[in-house]
């Protein structure tokens, strides 16, 4: 049976995922919101919390918030495209496609970073949001994001 | 009395002790003025929010508050054409006095109210009210059985029905919603703002809507009530709703 699950293992670790590259530390000693292995092992736990906080009592920090995950993690590439969770070079594809855990996150929530400036935007236009949502991110939105790359880290 | 009669009355005599004490501060300076609410703390039931609509300014051939409000929670068709069963936070009714033929149009959407129907028959408490005044639904506990559509008297909720996982905001095919009286808004640290149809309202000139706290009694919407009163539709029902009527003939 060892023989027989040994290369298997092997294997598997040479697909291991590669998920990519935040686009920012959110501070030189913990590099994500929480140390990285924390989050690695326990960040729905972390989103979970934050939810219930969010909609049942209001508190709107930005910390756990999914939204934030969203903006740091699954920032545009060089070529401006944004990958959609459908895709696997998603951010929290690569990982749960891997171990076949499938989320419903985004069926509620967007799986792209929001453009900062769409909200309390009220437009007489009707066709408003379907314009918005067709385009990719505002000039304002990449050029925050670009500010603050840097390299090398997650 | 039931508990509910009770916790209103005891909640009466709080409201009116701080009154009191807010006037015997110095004139000018009360207690319980509207203050932006940082981001870490949570609602809590010292404020009560609510709406009051003004009938008579409300233009019969303007929906700019649907538009607004469709537009701000992005609550648009997923394939882009309207059906029947799209969602609708707000929309507005047509009102015929058939004596006279006079015509009022109301905007009409989740009444927000003190004793919620929909929250009482949740058999997953994600119908919910927030201490301030709020009616929401918390989709990650709804499970789409549409208990609350048929117990709300308004007939605020709506299903979702279509995917709506390419929408800038998806919102959660096989759950409710309804108007959430904008609480994006309301939770801004920079707030608490007006509701996107308010806004819109303004915008439009016609005025026809405020938004505020019941609660305080030096807010814009707390006066006029008092001065020119408001009513609640079905209030025979006792439901204490947060979204008051005037001039509805």
């Amino acid at each position: 049976m060892v023989a027989l699950a040994l290369p298997t293992v092997v294997q598997a670790d040479s697909l291991a995922p590669e998920p990519p590259k935040a686009k920012k530390k959110y501070n030189e000693e913990t590099i994500c919101v929480e140390p990285v292995a924390e989050m690695r092992k326990d960040h729905m736990s972390y989103i979970m919390h934050q939810r219930d906080d969010t909609l049942r009592k209001g508190i709107r920090t930005k910390q756990h918030s999914l939204k934030e995950c969203i903006d740091c993690h699954n920032a545009p590439a060089e070529d401006g495209k944004v990958a959609s969770a459908s895709e696997s070079e998603h951010f929290c594809s690569t990982c749960h496609t891997y171990v076949a855990v499938q989320i419903d996150c985004f069926s509620c929530h967007s799986d792209k970073p929001e453009n900062t400036q769409y909200r309390h935007k009220i437009s007489a236009n009707d066709n408003y949001h379907i314009n918005v949502a067709t385009q990719s991110l505002s000039s304002e939105t990449l050029e925050v994001l670009s500010n603050n790359t840097t390299e090398g880290q997650q | 009395m039931s508990q509910n009669k009770v916790d209103q009355y005891r909640r009466q005599f709080l409201t009116q002790a701080t009154a009191v004490a807010g006037i015997s501060l110095a004139p000018g300076v009360f207690l319980n003025t509207v203050h932006a609410k940082p981001a870490d703390q949570a609602v809590s039931d010292k404020n009560r929010w609510g709406m009051l609509i003004d009938a008579n300014k409300c233009a019969s051939n303007c929906d700019k508050c649907v538009t607004a409000c469709h537009v701000e929670n992005g609550v648009v068709p997923a394939d882009k054409i309207k059906h029947e069963t799209d969602a609708k936070w707000i929309r507005k009714v047509k009102l015929t006095d058939k004596q006279t033929g006079h015509v009022q149009t109301i905007p009409m959407m989740c009444q927000h109210c003190e004793n919620p129907p929909c929250v009482d028959v949740c058999p997953t408490n994600a119908s919910m009210k927030r201490e301030d005044g709020v009616v929401l639904v918390d989709k990650h506990a709804c499970i789409g059985c549409r208990y609350c559509m048929m117990a709300c008297p308004y007939n605020a909720r709506s299903f979702i029905h279509e995917k709506t996982t390419e929408q800038k905001y998806p919102r959660g095919q096989g759950t409710v919603e309804s108007c959430t009286l904008c609480a994006h808004r309301i939770d801004d640290p920079n707030g608490p703002n007006n509701p996107a149809c308010v806004d819109a309202c303004n915008a439009e000139g016609h005025k026809a809507m405020w938004f505020g706290d019941l609660k305080d009694p030096q807010s814009e919407i707390s006066k006029r009530l008092k001065q020119y009163g408001g009513e609640q539709i079905r209030s025979d029902l006792g439901l204490n709703t947060g979204v008051r009527y005037q001039n509805l003939t």
